[in-house]
């Protein structure tokens, strides 16, 4: 079997970290105030997968990359002008909520039915990646869950390093605790691969690239099938902010030493 | 085999053709892409007009944004909206974010509360003759002089607004809008301009190649639109290449800093509500304050380049106006949600550069469409887009080329019989009596405001590094000049800014930081939304005669830079420029004591295109 791969990245979008989220309770549950207003980004954990595909794309002529996108189509314009310019790649869109309050389930559900809808392809070199992690749905459990739904059972989480051997095969590096490493084999595709960091940087914007990607994600987000993913019993208790970790103190004659020791002592607390 | 031996490997600069390629996304663009965008397809969808470089479809128009994001755009805006309102006749402000209808308006004169403003007599006698009718150290003007009047007006923010004319012409696929893409300059072959260069990437701070080397791509177009503000790459090379007409100069500036702040529960502002003030914190300083939907209010000051302390500063200057009674009594409680500085061009019309030429044109507040007199600049701004819009749909109909003479009979002839050049023309020497005082400063725009620009007060424009005296001149009355060089010195040993020192020995209370609304620059910085500058970037901010900064005693742009990115060299040279706390301002290209020795049109600090800077879409 030859080493082309068909690739599809599950991926979306999560406001800008550095804005300053605030969950507030609406009609339809909760949600983030003003999330529509909040710069987005392409969820960092997805980027890496992304940046990861690409490259293996890259390495074995003939693959194939789509980015399976559920979120709203406006946000996810807007975002892609600027991830488009990364690397190659197709996008679909499911135009739904990418907020972080929506069900697993129901989001793995939309992505599978939007995978299972990809015209031309072939089951037999599907490598599925995604975020082993989500900056806003941070389950964990989405990718497991939408390779379950496509009948893909090799899979494995908190991916740093794929090898593909000569012969097809699947040299998978996979994070487990203490800081070590699983190594695992695999015959080779189909597989999902929810990845961590990867090794990659992010790359820099090429125009080429975003040109040539344009002319098929335009097309893409306007043929845009809704993704609903109100099914779900799920409902929130509580939700709150995680605590804010940057205290600012201002003082005046200390000595840089003692600064020092003073952050070392809370980090290691 | 070391690292220095490392020869870079031979990279091909590309090269890509398009129709139209615009530089900047910001409300001219915004304009033009709006117009430009809904005429380019018939109603039997067909285009109007072939692309020269894809055949048989419509013209391809590409907008690079340096920007990571179209909203980038920093600003609250009060205007009038005419134009605005043309391009959207049915415009519900309910559907964008943070925009409102004026609903109440006021002209504050604002009394020193602390006694450390530098006022002179007449300020002082203002003060004191006003005092029986103020409220809150704040004396209201019982009437509005119509040219201030923005009511009836929207109120709005810049990055929302820009987001929200983004996706509509993205949504119409007939644009592109590239964000994250820093242009370096125009493409210049015998006088016209054939496309843009973009950055270098992949090199070092010093723009040498490094890991990664991709030389910056070449985008030749047969009509480039420069819409990329008042210390835009392009809008720069172009004027040096070019001059400026005859008479014309970019002499007055104005750096406009802004919070965005949750007001506290029960605040007495209205949606709507709209302030202007002036004398203080200083009487050059001028402030802003516009209440938006759900209790949000957006607040600032300008300090311009007449302000003639060397040792200037915005933020500290912008936190003592928030503190002024008046203000602080309605949003002490508040938070701070985001943060932004920006640029501005205040010689209005007599900043106007060569609007066309072969093959580009040149819309917004680079193009000297502020109104100056008025003090709106965006609706300006969005009209003369929709002009070179209209113009450029024109062009492609009739088959005709962008030539000059092409350009000037469609979008300068347009512009010249608009309202924005009628009302500029009134308003082109409306701030000449600040070049002498801020009291002759307000009186000459008073003058030409109601005399509707028949009499206009004299002044003396120079440039920003022609007008600064010594500190000591300026500190002149208030601080010995040997208690200032004791200042300088304690202040650059110890790496602390020379305005804060100055301004606590003058009396200025100390800020009372409160970690909500009342924060340190730095963290003002990080509340702005700031976004790491991508690596692989040269820095955009040079210092071109290294030797003169080392010599100059003054170093304003170390005071005045917005996000403490510049600071002084503890090796006496040029001062340190860091990329990561660039908020891209602008303020450091006319906020420096030296002109180039080689071109005194210009000062001694290079401000080029970069990646990243402030990235909050509430600014």
């Amino acid at each position: 079997m030859s080493n082309e791969f068909h690739i599809v990245v599950c991926g979306s979008i999560v406001p800008d970290p550095l804005q300053k989220l605030e969950p507030v309770q609406g009609p339809g549950g909760y949600a983030l105030k003003n999330e529509m207003m909040l710069p987005a980004v392409l969820d960092p954990w997805a980027g890496h997968a992304l940046y990861e595909a690409a490259n293996l794309a890259k390495s074995h002529p003939g693959s194939k990359v789509w980015l399976v996108c559920l979120g709203p189509k406006a946000k996810l314009q807007q975002v892609m002008m600027n991830v488009a310019q990364k690397v190659p790649f197709e996008i679909v869109v499911a135009d739904g909520n990418a907020s972080g309050f929506t069900d697993a389930f129901e989001t793995a559900s939309v992505l599978s039915r939007s995978i299972e809808a990809i015209p031309g392809l072939d089951r037999d070199r599907l490598l599925l990646f995604g975020g082993w992690q989500s900056a806003s749905r941070g389950s964990g459990a989405v990718m497991q869950m939408v390779g379950e739904m496509l009948g893909v059972t090799e899979q494995f989480q908190g991916v740093d390093k794929l090898t593909v051997g000569d012969d097809g095969s699947l040299e998978i590096m996979e994070r487990i605790e203490g800081g070590c490493y699983q190594t695992s084999v695999v015959d080779g595709a189909p597989a999902v691969l929810g990845w961590a960091t990867g090794e990659l940087p992010e790359p820099p914007n090429n125009p080429q690239v975003g040109m040539q990607n344009m002319q098929k994600i335009m097309p893409a987000l306007a043929q845009a099938k809704p993704g609903d993913v109100s099914g779900s019993s799920l409902s929130f208790e509580a939700v709150q902010v995680p605590a804010q970790r940057r205290e600012t103190r201002i003082v005046k004659d200390t000595p840089v030493d003692e600064i020092a020791r003073e952050i070392v002592d809370w980090l290691s607390a | 085999m070391s690292d220095q031996s490392v020869e870079m490997p031979e990279v091909p600069r590309s090269e890509m053709q398009t129709d139209i390629v615009c530089v900047g996304f910001g409300p001219a663009v915004g304009g033009f892409l709006t117009t430009l965008t809904r005429g380019l397809m018939n109603e039997d969808g067909t285009p109007v007009a072939e692309s020269s470089v894809m055949p048989g479809m419509p013209p391809q128009v590409i907008c690079y944004e340096r920007a990571d994001d179209p909203g980038f755009g920093v600003s609250g805006v009060v205007t009038k909206g005419r134009a605005i309102r043309l391009s959207f006749p049915d415009l519900d402000l309910s559907q964008i974010p943070m925009a409102h209808e004026v609903t109440s308006e006021k002209v504050l004169y604002l009394m020193d509360p602390v006694g450390a403003s530098r006022r002179n007599a007449a300020f002082r006698l203002a003060d004191k003759t006003l005092a029986r009718w103020s409220e809150d150290h704040a004396f209201s003007l019982p009437f509005i002089p119509p040219f201030l009047k923005k009511e009836p007006g929207m109120i709005f923010s810049m990055g929302q607004f820009s987001s929200w004319v983004a996706g509509n012409v993205m949504g119409t696929g007939m644009a592109q809008i590239w964000p994250g893409t820093p242009v370096a300059g125009p493409l210049v072959e015998d006088g016209a301009v054939k496309g843009v260069r973009l950055v270098d990437q992949g090199v070092d701070k010093d723009g040498n190649p490094d890991a990664g080397y991709m030389p910056g791509m070449d985008m030749k177009a047969a009509l480039t639109v420069i819409g990329d503000g008042p210390v835009g790459a392009v809008g720069q090379a172009l004027d040096r290449e070019l001059g400026l007409p005859d008479g014309n100069h970019h002499r007055e500036w104005a750096v406009g800093m802004k919070v965005v702040v949750d007001l506290p529960e029960g605040c007495e502002w209205e949606p709507g509500t709209v302030l202007h003030t002036i004398g203080y914190p200083e009487p050059e300083i001028f402030g802003f304050l516009y209440v938006y939907p759900g209790n949000v209010a957006s607040m600032g000051i300008f300090v311009p380049s007449w302000f003639d302390n060397p040792a200037r500063t915005a933020y500290r200057y912008l936190q003592h106006w928030m503190m002024h009674p008046y203000i602080w009594k309605r949003i002490q409680g508040g938070t701070m949600r985001s943060w932004g500085a920006k640029s501005l061009q205040e010689s209005g019309k007599q900043g106007e550069p060569h609007l066309v030429g072969d093959g580009f044109a040149r819309i917004g507040e680079g193009s000297g469409s502020t109104n100056i007199l008025t003090g709106s600049g965006v609706d300006e701004a969005w009209a003369t887009g929709v002009q070179l819009g209209e113009s450029v749909l024109e062009l492609l109909k009739a088959g005709k080329p962008f030539t000059r003479a092409n350009l000037e009979a469609t979008y300068v002839h347009r512009r010249r019989h608009s309202w924005v050049d009628r009302e500029a023309d009134v308003a082109a020497k409306a701030r000449n009596g600040f070049c002498r005082n801020a009291l002759l400063g307000i009186l000459g725009m008073g003058m030409t405001g109601l005399t509707n620009g028949l009499l206009n007060l004299p002044g003396d424009n120079r440039m920003p590094w022609e007008r600064f005296s010594s500190l000591e001149e300026y500190y002149d009355g208030w601080i010995p000049a040997g208690e200032i060089e004791e200042i300088r010195a304690k202040c650059k040993a110890e790496g602390k800014s020379l305005h804060d020192a100055l301004m606590d020995r003058v009396g200025w209370p100390e800020i009372p930081f409160d970690g909500q609304l009342l924060v340190s620059h730095q963290d003002a910085l990080l509340m702005g939304g700031k976004v790491q500058a991508m690596p692989g970037y040269a820095d955009h901010v040079r210092f071109g005669n290294p030797t003169l900064c080392a010599a100059c005693r003054e170093q304003v742009c170390v005071e005045a830079c917005s996000g403490q990115a510049i600071t002084t060299n503890p090796e006496k040279g040029a001062p340190l420029f860091d990329r990561e706390k660039c908020v891209h301002c602008g303020a450091c290209l006319w906020n420096c004591s030296r002109a180039d020795p080689l071109d005194n049109t210009r000062s001694n600090v290079r401000f080029s295109a970069g990646s990243g800077g402030l990235h909050s879409a509430e600014n």
